[in-house]
């Protein structure tokens, strides 16, 4: 059989294409069977709060360090850029819209796809090549119910939970910073954060979480229930969570905001 | 019954069955020798359902494995035990909690007086004390003491076939003893039928009703030990020489 670096271009395409295929094939099989393990919740339940409490507090501190320093960040750039010919107050509008809109989750996401992504396809990795998950099946239990459910259920609730408190941090330490640099006042910010404020914003942060949530979680169990080849293949499956996740995330943000803004 | 008609698979070029024929019936335990790389835990993974033949037929109970939907699947798999070759243990588990798993009967299961005793009364036929391994994780037992763990698991739920991927390997003379001991009193007492993969000829020859001999993909040779022994086929006195010598065994 022909070995990949024997092959010419058009070979390695058709290869490649052949590859994608299958993983999209095998990815919604993988989904289908996540959800048949949905109904039985006894078994998720108990695993899904422990996985729940494992996302939100323990990330809860690099969330809101990453946040808060990218809230900052963005106020100082601010800072530097005006001119004196626009309001002042604009500034609060500035780093509210940019924090909600987009570094807020978008943050949250990329630091939660190196922080749990890497993790659920470390740990379901090994008990693959550690055949943990064959003694589960043999056992007639579901791995889906046990293993997957837990894991994505999780990151669906605590991913915008951490969302709204990176948003929180980063506009807290936006606000703070900004009247380091600029004569702003309490009212000017208060005034620029709500002028040109729409609940919608809140509404298409939160769903662009949710959706950075499915992404991570379900490619991270994909990947480590996919790994072969022993500790090699645990490495390979957590730096493929890691980046099919993380470029996901970006793509996502791109046709979310197109689909939710740009109507 | 377990039944398996021309059953060939392959993984990728490799050829790892080539037609396997080969039939195990209620109450016997049957050894599947043969040198490494033969797929022999392959076979056995086919029989539970993990792995699909690309053709040909697994039966168990005149059900055809690789065609049962996923709650028959599960039905099947819940009256079969498996004995992983280095324990499968759950590592996020104690051993209790790993144990309390092989008890497929949900109403079992859930009972929590009679798994005790049942996980308690398991632990203690691999040879094990309960009261000190129950709470332990499986980082903190030894490989062989996983292993013990991992039998302890697949019989649990009282399974009417247990299917066996070398548990003895690894194991000291005592414990192999004991496993051997314990795979022929299930048999014999419960009427467990058994298939056990192993590298061990002397606890297969101890244990086994039948022996089978898998090279190149294929079974060549199945009998009782007597007549495994008495065989003139090449492959099959070329595996006992190269591994024990003849002469030892007749002795």
């Amino acid at each position: 059989m022909a070995n990949a670096t024997t092959l010419d271009p058009r070979q390695r395409l058709g290869r490649a294409l052949l590859d994608g295929t299958s993983h999209v094939g095998r990815l919604a099989y993988f989904v289908v069977e996540m959800f048949r393990g949905l109904p039985e919740v006894r078994i998720w339940w108990p695993r899904m709060m422990v996985e729940a409490w494992n996302i939100g507090v323990g990330s809860l501190f690099i969330v809101l360090l990453i946040s808060g320093f990218a809230g900052a960040v963005t106020a100082l750039q601010t800072g530097y850029q005006f001119t004196g010919s626009i309001p002042l107050y604009v500034v609060g509008t500035l780093v509210t819209s940019s924090i909600i809109l987009e570094l807020g989750p978008v943050l949250t996401a990329l630091i939660l796809a190196g922080r749990i992504g890497a993790r659920y396809a470390a740990e379901l990795g090994t008990m693959r090549v550690t055949e943990q998950i064959d003694a589960l099946e043999s056992l007639g239990r579901s791995p889906a119910s046990h293993l997957v459910v837990p894991r994505v259920v999780a990151g669906f609730i605590m991913m915008p939970a951490l969302t709204v408190m990176a948003n929180a941090a980063g506009i807290a330490a936006g606000w703070i910073s900004v009247k380091m640099v600029l004569p702003v006042t309490d009212a000017d910010f208060l005034y620029g954060a709500q002028s040109y404020w729409r609940p919608w914003d809140a509404w298409y942060s939160l769903i662009k979480s949710f959706f950075f949530a499915g992404s991570i979680t379900i490619i991270a169990c994909y990947m480590g229930f996919n790994t072969q080849q022993g500790a090699e293949g645990v490495g390979k499956s957590t730096t493929g969570a890691v980046v099919t996740s993380s470029i996901l995330i970006l793509l996502l943000d791109v046709v979310l905001t197109r689909l939710l803004l740009n109507q | 019954m377990i039944e398996l008609r021309d059953v060939h698979k392959r993984f990728g070029s490799l050829v790892v069955l080539d037609g396997v024929n080969f039939e195990v019936r209620d109450g016997e335990t049957v050894a599947l020798l043969g040198p490494s790389g033969t797929g022999k835990s392959v076979t056995l993974k086919h029989i539970i359902g993990l792995i699909h033949p690309d053709s040909g037929q697994v039966l168990v109970d005149g059900k055809d494995v690789s065609k049962l939907r996923r709650q028959q699947l599960a039905d099947l798999r819940s009256t079969i035990g498996y004995v992983f070759q280095n324990g499968a243990l759950f590592d996020s588990m104690s051993v209790f909690e790993n144990v309390r798993l092989g008890l497929t009967d949900e109403r079992q299961f859930n009972d929590l007086p009679f798994a005790r005793d049942r996980i308690a009364e398991c632990i203690r036929l691999v040879n094990m004390d309960p009261a000190v391994v129950s709470d332990k994780y499986p980082a903190e037992l030894s490989g062989g003491m996983r292993k013990r763990i991992g039998i302890a698991r697949a019989i649990a739920g009282r399974p009417k076939y247990v299917l066996y991927d070398e548990p003895t390997s690894g194991l000291d003379p005592v414990n192999s003893d004991i496993i051997d001991g314990l795979v022929k009193r299930l048999a014999d007492e419960l009427g467990v039928t058994g298939i056990m993969v192993t590298h061990d000829v002397r606890g297969a020859f101890r244990t086994a009703n039948r022996v089978a001999l898998l090279s190149a993909g294929r079974i060549v040779m199945q009998g009782t030990p007597q007549e495994f022994l008495e065989s003139t086929d090449e492959k099959v006195k070329e595996f006992l020489e190269r591994d024990f010598g003849t002469t030892s065994f007749a002795a």
